[in-house]
This record gives C-alpha cells, sequence and structure tokens, in this order.
C-alpha cells in the first residue's frame, strides 16, 4: 500500500514541477517559442518533462548506475536494501543499474528505429505525393505488398534471415515501419502539393529536394509528430514481443521488456520489483501520449 | 411601407477569442429593421459585418460570445429566450443564405431534398407540398428548367444557379428575415446580376425584410432600401439608399465611395520585340480543348487585362506562358526567342524573366517560412545574393512594398492581414527582377480600399522599372484602372483585342457589350434600367 503512496506522490511531484517549469518558460521565453509555452496544456508539459527525464537518465547511465550493467553483484533475489536499492535480479544482478542501462538500450533502439523509419518513410512519402507518375505508383504499390503481410511474422521473417543483432533488429523494424509513415507522408502531402506556394516554388525552377525540405516538410510537420509519437510506442511492444519470442534484444543486455519476463516469479511473493521495468515503459508511453495528444489538438486547427 | 418594427437590436456587444484573451470585435451597434425592409450591411473585411449579421440569428460563431445588448425579434429576446425557442425560429422565421453556396450545400444529396429538409422539420407543410412549392419558387428565381432542376446534385448546376437555389431554399418557410451574407461576391459580374435580381425580385413578392451583407456599394445599392455603414465594430452612418449616395455624411463614407477613382493614363501602344509574344496557341486539359488560337503581345511597360468570366481560359493562358501546361500547338516567345514549351526544358535565366502573383495570397505562401525566407529565396537563387548582400536585398524590397522591414522581416505570413500577404507575393516576385509578371486576379479576393492600394504600388514598380504586367481579372472597374491594353476572352477564344480606350469606347462584340453593362454602378436604379433595357433588346 505505502508503495502505491509513493507512487501517486511521484507523479504529483513531477506534475507540480512540470507546472512550474511551464510558467517559467511562459515568462522567459520570447517569440513564437512564448505561444507554443502559452497554450501548452499542463500533460503536455508533464510528458515533455518525463521525456526529458528519460532522455537524461539515457545518456548519463554509466554516471547514474551504481553497478556494472552484466556483472553478478549480489545473491539471487536480494531484498530492497541501501546498498542495492531495488534489490538484485533472478542472478544477482543489481536491479536499479539494470533498469538504468534499460532506458539506455530499450529507449534507444525504440528511438533509433522510430527515427530511422519517419525519415525514409517521410521522404519517400513526400517525394511520392510530390512527382507522381510512375515513382509513386512503384512505390506505393510496393509498400502496398510489405503491409498486407502482417507486421510481427514480416519482422521473424526478416530477423531469421538477417540475424538478430541490434543493427538488423533496428533495419527491420524501421523498414516495417516505414511503410505505415510512408502511407501517412504521402496522404498529408498530397493535400500540400496542390497549394499555390508549391506550385511558385516551382515555377521558380526548385529543385524536389528543396520542395520536400523548405515546402512541404514543415507543413506535414504536425501529423507526422503525433504519428511519431504513437509509432514510438508501437515501437517498444514490437520491441518487447520480439524480445519475448527470443529475437529481439539479447541477454545479458537489460531491456525492459526481457527483465519483467525474467523475474515474473517475484509478483507471486507480493514483491513489486518486476512491475517497475513494466512501469517505466508506461510511464514513457503515457507521457508521449500526452505530448502527441497535444500535437494532434493543434494540427486539427480546433485551436479557438 | 409596413412600420411594424420586425428586428430591434440595441447595443449588440460581442467579442472573440485570441489565445486566453477576449477582444470586441463588434463595439455596440444599433440596428433596427422594419417588416418587409432590406438593410445593406457594407464595410471592408474585419468591419463585424458577418458577426452582425449572425447575431440577428441569436448566434456567434465558435469562438465569439455576445457580451452584452439586446436582439429583439418580432418581440423576443433572442439573448435569453431558451435554445429550443431558437431553433424553432431559425430556418422558419429567420433564414441565411450564406456567401459560398457550394459549400453550404450538402454535396450528398439533392437540391429539393435539401429544400424539403426546413418545412417538414419545422411542420410548416408536408412532403408533397414542399416540392410543389420548390418547383414554383424556383421558377420565380429564373432557374432554367424548374421542374428538374431540383432533382440534380448540387454539382451538376452552376454557381450563379447554387446561390439561387440557396435562396429559393432559404425562402421555404416564408421568413420573416433573410440574412444574406456576401450572396454574390463569389461570382462574376455577369452571374452576379442574375442571381441579384432574383434576389431582389423575390424579396418584393414576399415582402420579406432582409439583411444584406456585403463590401460591395454598387451592388447594395441595387438591392437595399437603407444602408448602414460599419468600422472595426462600431457604425459610422446609417441613411437611406438615395440619400447616402448622393450625400455621405462621414468622410470614411466618402472613401469608401472614392476607392474606385484610382486611373492611371493610358500608355501608348509598346512598339519593338514584344516581351512576351503568345502565337496561336491552342492547348487542352486531356481530350478538351481549352484554348482555341490564342494570341496576344505584351510590351515592356505595358498592362495587358486578360477579360473574361470563369472559365474563358484566362488563367489557363497564364499556365501555357509559365510552362505549366505546354499548348498543343503555337509557340510563346520571350524577347523574340520561342521558350521551351515545357517547365522543365526551361532554363534558370528563363524562369527568372516571368514570375507569377497569385489571387489568393494565403496559399500563395508558404505558413511556415518567414518574409526574410520567403522574399530572399528566389534573390539567393537567381542573383546569387547572400549574407549582409541579401539581407539587404530583403530590407529594400519591403520598403519597396511599403512594409517596415524592422517590423515584419521575420514575421510569418499568418500575423500579416490580406493586403499585406499580397503585398508579399508581389515582393516576392520582384525580387526576380523580372521582365513579366502574371497577376492572377490578384484583387479579387480583397476589400476595395485594399485593391487600391495595391493597384497603386503595382503601378509605381511599373513605372520604376518598366515592369510588362498580364493582368488576368474579370473586375472591369480594375481594368479601367489599370490596363493599357485589353484582350477579351470567352469560352477559350480571344474575341476581342485593343488598347483600353477602343474596349471602352463602342462599338463592341455582343460578348464584350454583356460584360461591360453588367458592372455595377453606384446608382440605384442602374440595375432596373438595365433589365428593362436587356428585355427590350431582347424582344
Amino acid at each position: 500500500m505505502s508503495f502505491f503512496l509513493w507512487v501517486v506522490l511521484g507523479l504529483a511531484v513531477l506534475f507540480a514541477v512540470a507546472a512550474g517549469l511551464r510558467a517559467v518558460a511562459r515568462t522567459t521565453l520570447t517569440g513564437s517559442a512564448r505561444t507554443l509555452a502559452n497554450d501548452m496544456p499542463l500533460t503536455a508539459a508533464f510528458g515533455i518533462l518525463v521525456i526529458l527525464i528519460y532522455a537524461f537518465v539515457a545518456i548519463a547511465t554509466p554516471v547514474l548506475a551504481p553497478f556494472p550493467e552484466r556483472e553478478i553483484v549480489g545473491t539471487q533475489f536480494e531484498a530492497w536494501s541501501a546498498e542495492h536499492p531495488l534489490g538484485t535480479d533472478r542472478i544477482g544482478r543489481d536491479m536499479l543499474s539494470r533498469l538504468i542501462y534499460g532506458a539506455r538500450n530499450t529507449v534507444g533502439i525504440a528511438f533509433a528505429t522510430t527515427a530511422l523509419a519517419f525519415i525514409v518513410g517521410s521522404v519517400l512519402g513526400i517525394w511520392a505525393a510530390l512527382t507522381g507518375g510512375w515513382v509513386d505508383q512503384i512505390l506505393s504499390r510496393f509498400v502496398d505488398a510489405l503491409m498486407a503481410i502482417p507486421a510481427l511474422i514480416f519482422s521473424l521473417l526478416l530477423l531469421t534471415i538477417f540475424g538478430t543483432s541490434i543493427t538488423a533488429l533496428i533495419l527491420v523494424i524501421a523498414s516495417v515501419d516505414a511503410t505505415r509513415v510512408y502511407r501517412l507522408a504521402r496522404a498529408v502531402a498530397q493535400g500540400i502539393v496542390v497549394m499555390d506556394y508549391v506550385e511558385a516554388a516551382q515555377l521558380r525552377g526548385e529543385r524536389s529536394w528543396y520542395l520536400i525540405r523548405r515546402e512541404i516538410l514543415p507543413n506535414a510537420m504536425a501529423p507526422l509528430v503525433a504519428e511519431f509519437g504513437l509509432r514510438f510506442c508501437f515501437v517498444f511492444l514490437a520491441i518487447s514481443s520480439l524480445s519475448f519470442l527470443g529475437l529481439g534484444i539479447k541477454p545479458p543486455t537489460a531491456d525492459w521488456g526481457s527483465m519483467v519476463r525474467d523475474n515474473a516469479t517475484l509478483i507471486t511473493f507480493g514483491d513489486v520489483t518486476p512491475l517497475l521495468p513494466a512501469g517505466c515503459i508506461a510511464l514513457l508511453t503515457v507521457a508521449v501520449n500526452f505530448v502527441v495528444d497535444w500535437q494532434l489538438y493543434r494540427a486539427s486547427g480546433l485551436k479557438e | 411601407m409596413d412600420n411594424e418594427v420586425l428586428l430591434k437590436i440595441e447595443g449588440l456587444r460581442i467579442e472573440g477569442r485570441s489565445g486566453d484573451e477576449w477582444s470586441e470585435i463588434v463595439k455596440g451597434v444599433d440596428l433596427t429593421l422594419r417588416k418587409g425592409e432590406v438593410l445593406g450591411l457594407i464595410g471592408e473585411s474585419g468591419a463585424g459585418k458577418s458577426t452582425v449579421g449572425l447575431a440577428a440569428m441569436g448566434f456567434a460563431r465558435d469562438g465569439c460570445r455576445i457580451s452584452g445588448g439586446t436582439i429583439e425579434f418580432d418581440g423576443i429576446d433572442l439573448r435569453v429566450t431558451p435554445e429550443a425557442t431558437r431553433r424553432d425560429l431559425r430556418g422558419k422565421r429567420i433564414a441565411y443564405v450564406a456567401q459560398s453556396a457550394a459549400a453550404s450545400f450538402n454535396p450528398a444529396h439533392k437540391l429539393i431534398d435539401q429544400y424539403c429538409e426546413a418545412p417538414v422539420m419545422h411542420g410548416v407543410m408536408p412532403r408533397d407540398q414542399a416540392e410543389r412549392d420548390a418547383i414554383d419558387l424556383y421558377r420565380r428565381m429564373q432557374l432554367p428548367d424548374p421542374e428538374e432542376i431540383g432533382f440534380r446534385y448540387p454539382h451538376q448546376v452552376s454557381g450563379g444557379q447554387l446561390q439561387r437555389a440557396m435562396t429559393a431554399m432559404a425562402m421555404a418557410c416564408r421568413p420573416d428575415l433573410i440574412i444574406f451574407d456576401e450572396p454574390t461576391t463569389a461570382l462574376d459580374v455577369t452571374t452576379q446580376i442574375e442571381v441579384l435580381a432574383a434576389i431582389r425580385d423575390v424579396v418584393r413578392q414576399f415582402d420579406t425584410a432582409a439583411i444584406y451583407i456585403t463590401h460591395d456599394l454598387a451592388v447594395v445599392a441595387q438591392a437595399a432600401d437603407r444602408i448602414k455603414v460599419l468600422l472595426r465594430g462600431e457604425e459610422v452612418e446609417t441613411a437611406e439608399t438615395y440619400k447616402m449616395l448622393e450625400a455621405p455624411k462621414e468622410d470614411y463614407t466618402k472613401s469608401l465611395w472614392a476607392v474606385r477613382s484610382f486611373t492611371r493614363e493610358e500608355q501608348p501602344p509598346g512598339e519593338g520585340t514584344p516581351v512576351v509574344s503568345v502565337r496561336n496557341v491552342t492547348a487542352a486539359y486531356g481530350m478538351v480543348n481549352v484554348l482555341e488560337d490564342v494570341s496576344f503581345d505584351i510590351h515592356a511597360g505595358r498592362t495587358v487585362a486578360v477579360v473574361g468570366e470563369s472559365g474563358s481560359g484566362k488563367s489557363t493562358t497564364a499556365r501555357v506562358i509559365t510552362g505549366l501546361l505546354p499548348p498543343k500547338s503555337g509557340e510563346v516567345l520571350f524577347d523574340g526567342e520561342p521558350l521551351p514549351p515545357a517547365l522543365k526544358g526551361r532554363s534558370r535565366e528563363q524562369l527568372r524573366q516571368c514570375q507569377m502573383i497569385y489571387q489568393m495570397a494565403d496559399t500563395a505562401l508558404n505558413p511556415k517560412l518567414t518574409l526574410r525566407q520567403l522574399i530572399g529565396r528566389p534573390a539567393q537563387m537567381y542573383l546569387g545574393l547572400d549574407g549582409t548582400a541579401l539581407e539587404d536585398r530583403v530590407r529594400e524590397l519591403l520598403d519597396l512594398i511599403e512594409l517596415d522591414p524592422a517590423v515584419y522581416i521575420d514575421r510569418l505570413p499568418g500575423e500579416l492581414s490580406g493586403g499585406q500577404k499580397q503585398r508579399i507575393g508581389i515582393a516576392r516576385a520582384l525580387a526576380a527582377e523580372p521582365k513579366l509578371i502574371i497577376c492572377d486576379e490578384v484583387t479579387s479576393a480583397l476589400d476595395q480600399i485594399v485593391q487600391e492600394g495595391i493597384l497603386k504600388l503595382l503601378n509605381k514598380l511599373q513605372e520604376d522599372f518598366g515592369l510588362a504586367y498580364m493582368f488576368i481579372t474579370h473586375d472591369l472597374a480594375t481594368v479601367r484602372a489599370i490596363a493599357d491594353e485589353v484582350v477579351v476572352m470567352q469560352q477559350g477564344r480571344v474575341i476581342e483585342k485593343g488598347t483600353k480606350s477602343e474596349m471602352f469606347a463602342p462599338p463592341h462584340e455582343p460578348y464584350t457589350d454583356l460584360l461591360l453593362s453588367s458592372v455595377p454602378e453606384m446608382d440605384p436604379d442602374w440595375l432596373t434600367c438595365l433589365l428593362e433595357k436587356r428585355a427590350a433588346a431582347g424582344g
């Protein structure tokens, strides 16, 4: 019960800090950044704060973690103590350190994957919408064909072919996800390429790359950013399910998904420790979606 | 005239929200409307005309709220009466006709189904009677084929017909009050007359009171008994139409009257090699020819106005010149040299020489780029300017279009007014230092005071830089103001061309005559006289 209280208290503190930071941003920032801060809801501020904390943890991992990621530093399943604040896992590794390393691995891989999927998917999607004709036909039909295969089965197939290194994992999930991004980017861009300002730039003799980068992408940004948040969560789930099937992140690399599975036996003894990695995933998912909702709200033009 | 007061608005205040703040957009307007009276509500954009019009139905748009005053319709206070009563009044006793009929009709239902909705829902008449009634009203609105037209879908009839069908729909329950919100603004001159005449007749026949909102004085003069002028949410003056036209009291009203005063001296026809020479161009979208054998020249320092109603091929001609639509036959010469037909074949230098300004500045400027980037890009691309040279050039251009560089250089288009955006369009075209600028209906989305400013600016730039303008428009008042030569187009063909003085002096081609006589004049009897004249000529 007291654990539950601590969670509520922790969230309340995060909300309070987020509200404080937003207030600071509203008074110190100027120009368009200030208007952004002004119409930012508290949930979005909370989301951004949580994402920033995760990013900080992921970057500063070696400094923050008290023990190495893979080293056995105690007996198995030690209780929470001063030396091991969150106890130890199934083979005696420090739980807190693995949680912190997990941030770097899981979040890092998910972020790299989503970013890659977005760069490839949106550039190709906008290019297809802009060029039209056979370029659009070939790319779109190819993407249709890829999307016809269920994503998980397709990833399993590709991972079996290319092996299960981290690079392969990133590339495979990214290419599967890029098809979804391509669809969205193409649909959004089709509405933008017919605008007079794109025609004006074409009449000026601008090249495709400039058109994509300066004329279309900035105007397609809001729906793409929103989709980015959702995709990011899906990638999390994809990595977890692949890890579960033994094709994702390999032990002994710390990964939140597999940490839940490894220590699941503790739950039967009323210990919350195995739920902590799951909680980390949940918190990040909620935080990302708060920011996404805000972006969707802005993009929908229902600001008034 | 019946003297009973139908609508009485007193001290109306309406607030609009921007961000977290509410600011007043209508600041205490009084309005009285008697039964059967037509009141014209005029003013430039942002004056609060439409907001007041909607408030007469007890309605405020999203993001707006009625914050003060009373709105009394036939003894019912619309502000305090329950929503159910208001709903019952709307459509039955108060009707609304919007500016864009095309956007206001549901494209998935037939016209007559949409007509019958209000009378059946309000229980005024059963469905079959409503249908008979619709056909009768379509006939009164002089729609072609009144028996059948109701069974078409909105996209199957023209814009002018749709606007009349919408007015018929508003009349369905024989309301006491109709609010017309710019019903003819989106139509070209020849269609505008038909709609205007039909609206006026039907309002008189049923003795309906109306509020007619527009920014075109000449139009409102034809329809209204009284005119009220609004400026920034406040009333400037109200008077009987005749009185106001003869002797406007306030300076602002006078300035509205005077806006069409700008004209420039007609330049003698240009000599030597024309900047652009369109030679026997025929162009097609797919199999359908949209241009047939079009030829005309434009000389340096001259303005050629291309006139015609919508669909006559004016904008298509511009697309051929810019290379967006390669012609099927014929060619375009630039400085005597033939231009490659397609955009891809043209050199950067050829592209630089010919710039374009669009009708809708909103869609012609990338909303995510600052003015520095928007104006700077052509200068950077074509002239290789960089760093401080580029910065200086952008500031110089902003000075030319009369916007203060210190204030505006880092703004986004969304932070500018319509007229200012159009000026940015002009600056962007100028940045390329072209010889020819194609102006595609550049003033038709702007109200008259702003229009005059843009025309003056274009004229000054032409004098300073010896630019050639191809000026596409359907507004003959603009032609009179700025053109040297006129090309009249109809159905993809040039039917008449010549200098402005030739064009505005008889004799004309019949179509040119129709266009010229359709331009509304500042005379309340103009429409009546014109219709009589046309009826006499017709038989």
